[in-house]
């Protein structure tokens, strides 16, 4: 009995301090400022569905999306096995739902349990090879300092320690089965574990006991402990890329927003019944709207979600022509830094004298951009850094003047000649006469 | 080259009449040397088909892109207001243009300030000629060996990849791939108001790499859509081997077919 207050009392405190997290990164999101994505729900839906659901854009590089898949799936039907585990934990029974289905569904349940199990440990050790013996490159460039390579780290040892435990309590239990031991019902099939059985059958039926026991319980927080864990590692994307794909952006990629801040400034310019000395109706809101992002807290709050939902594959920065030519670029490195430092927002009590851009983002980093869109494009989960960059060139240009002077003399000529060159608008059809 | 039969939007209304096309020239179009020949061979083709299309001339401005991508939303809803004003005068529908930055810019971004357009690249309206059999070509570049680069504003901005494609191949051309083409394409380093401006420090210059992937294809001819990518790949293959092909727009291939 007392096991199960134990237990019931872990798995509450465990489920309240997972919410209470959950809500500081929520609470983080909405620093964001406010951005309408509730049009197209169907299309959004759809787009959910296939993207994150459906991993369609994680194909395009199908070794990792097969070992990814095993994950995934494994993820989902073994959390079934949760479910059980979790009655079992808190009634004190032993696989209870053998005492509701039907043997064959069960022993089917256990099996394929059982058999993913087995594909998650085995894509884990795969896909440990590939960060730490084979080094793909797109897991060593400068923003993976070495807090994100322990995670990534950590969440592959962590889940294979689960897998471990997992196998060794269903082959105990199966051992413990076979000798007729009172409360281990004869249920599941084991097609996995059955191998490991020989290693554990020298064990008196104590031993036994205690192994599953210790397995079991191994499991359980495992669980509950990397639930917790998942909100302060890249692994949030699991949760976030079903929001952050249902919230992206569903225009064609070459669709940039058009400021409405801006709209209604030029809008009066260009008037000419405006009434040049009226008090701007919107002077008030000065300090609150500016013209692109220079902090965290500028940015709307998909982008704030984007960052947070990033799980730093660097699919994107591995395909950005900037940083393929060696421009200290990296979109991963602006997810990256976005989140760290609405995280730093979020947590500090005061305001402090930080900024996104300056103090994690240089301007060198967002000119190098040519806007192609290959960042967004290969994000597995739709997620757009490429606005974040355009908001914070806007900031640089309309807030502080400072764009490199090239382009500064480009906006002079487009602005006195209506082109970006210093040709005259007179001259725009000299094209016809030159032979 | 013959004389080219150009009208201005202001001549078809002083004549009471309406064009059916308006061919948006782009700045670069008008202005930039290599751009101009671009236009030329355009024009040359619409003369061929007797396309009664207009030209906007000295009313046309900067659709804005530049300005946009480099930060200046100021400069770009100015530019936009401005033209889509012209342009709604004019009551203008359908537009075609050669540069897939107008084209982006006119055809997504326009619409939420007001002007509402039908916009096509030129090598999707090329291929509505053909398709309405106004258009036909002869087999003079038959045999050459074409590699085609996807402007980023037409292929992932706009996903449009087939049309060039399907264009090249009516030439009678073998088309051979890149290994990094249509949605995998790679940057030829110009956008993002990157043509006006120096590359910041790096490795190596996007346009480079780039050329390189299409020289490695062993091509006579590098086709494009675009006339920024057709400066950066020019500049490119000037830098790595000069000569060894010649990188043309679509346009012009086919003109060279007429």
């Amino acid at each position: 009995m007392i096991t199960n207050f134990i237990f019931l009392f872990i798995f509450l405190f465990a489920i309240t301090v997972f919410s209470l997290n959950l809500r500081k990164i929520i609470r983080n999101i909405n620093l964001g400022i406010d951005v309408d994505r509730s049009d197209n729900k169907k299309i959004r839906l759809k787009n959910m569905f296939r993207v994150a659901l459906g991993q369609s854009k994680m194909f395009d590089r199908p070794i990792a999306a097969v070992l990814h898949l095993f994950l995934y799936v494994g993820f989902i039907i073994i959390n079934i096995e949760v479910v059980e585990i979790l009655i079992d934990g808190i009634f004190g029974t032993h696989r209870f739902l053998a005492h509701y289905v039907n043997n064959t569904i069960y022993n089917i349940l256990i099996g394929s349990f059982e058999i993913l199990a087995f594909l998650v440990f085995f894509s884990c050790i795969i896909f440990l090879i590939r960060r730490n013996v084979i080094r793909l490159k797109r897991f060593f460039s400068k923003e993976m300092t070495s807090w994100p390579k322990t995670d990534a780290n950590l969440i592959l040892v962590f889940e294979i320690l689960l897998m471990g435990a997992f196998l060794s309590m269903n082959a105990a239990d199966g051992l413990l089965q076979s000798r007729n031991i009172d409360h281990y019902i004869i249920a599941g099939s084991f097609p996995v574990s059955q191998f490991i059985t020989p290693i554990f059958s020298p064990l008196s039926s104590e031993n036994l006991i205690l192994l599953e026991r210790f397995c079991w319980w191994f499991h359980i927080l495992g669980i509950l402990g990397f639930m917790n864990y998942v909100l302060f590692s890249k692994h949030l994307h699991i949760f976030f890329a079903f929001p952050s794909t249902y919230y992206a952006n569903i225009n064609n990629l070459g669709q940039f927003n058009n400021l409405q801040s801006v709209t209604n400034e030029v809008k009066l310019m260009l008037d000419p019944n405006a009434d040049p000395f009226a008090t701007p109706s919107s002077s008030d809101d000065n300090n609150s709207k500016l013209f692109g992002a220079k902090d965290a807290t500028d940015l709307n709050w998909v982008q704030l979600l984007n960052a947070y939902s990033c799980t730093e594959c660097g699919r994107c920065t591995s395909v950005c022509p900037a940083n393929q030519t060696g421009k200290e670029l990296s979109p991963r490195k602006i997810m990256m830094d976005t989140r760290d430092r609405i995280e730093e927002i979020g947590n500090s009590k005061q305001k402090d004298n930080k900024s996104l851009l300056g103090d994690y983002v240089t301007s060198e980093e967002l000119w190098a951009c040519t806007t192609c869109n290959a960042c967004t494009d290969a994000c597995p989960i739709d997620l757009d850094p490429l606005s974040i960059i355009m908001d914070m060139r806007r900031y640089l240009v309309m807030e502080e003047s400072s764009a490199p002077t090239e382009l500064n003399n480009m906006f002079s000529n487009v602005e006195n000649n209506g082109a970006p060159w210093k040709f005259s608008a007179a001259d725009r059809l000299n094209w016809t006469k030159i032979n | 080259m013959d004389l080219l039969k150009v009208k201005k939007m202001s001549e078809f209304v002083e004549n009471g009449e309406k064009p059916d096309i308006l061919f948006w020239v782009g700045s670069a179009g008008s202005f930039d040397e290599r751009a101009q020949k671009i236009t030329r061979a355009f024009v040359t083709i619409l003369n061929k088909c007797n396309v009664n299309f207009a030209v906007l001339g000295e009313e046309e401005s900067s659709s804005g892109d530049a300005a946009k991508r480099a930060g200046n939303e100021f400069l770009f809803q100015m530019q936009a207001l401005m033209n889509i004003e012209i342009l709604n005068s004019y009551d203008v529908r359908r537009i075609v243009t050669t540069c897939p930055h107008s084209y982006n810019t006119i055809k997504n971004e326009y619409k939420g300030l007001g002007g509402n357009y039908f916009v096509q690249h030129h090598t999707e309206y090329l291929e509505e000629l053909i398709d309405n059999g106004e258009l036909s070509f002869n087999n003079n570049l038959k045999g050459q060996k074409v590699t085609y680069h996807d402007p980023c504003y037409l292929g992932r901005a706009n996903d449009v990849y087939d049309p060039p494609r399907s264009l090249i191949k009516k030439l009678g051309v073998t088309l051979q791939e890149m290994p990094r083409n249509k949605r995998n394409s790679f940057c030829c380093g110009a956008g993002g108001a990157q043509m006006f401006k120096e590359a910041e420090k790096g490795t190596n210059e996007i346009n480079i790499v780039r050329t390189q992937e299409a020289l490695d294809t062993k091509p006579d001819i590098i086709a494009t859509g675009c006339p920024f990518c057709n400066t950066m790949l020019t500049d490119g293959v000037k830098n790595i081997s000069e000569n060894s092909a010649k990188v043309l727009d679509i346009a012009e291939l086919i003109a060279e077919c007429l």
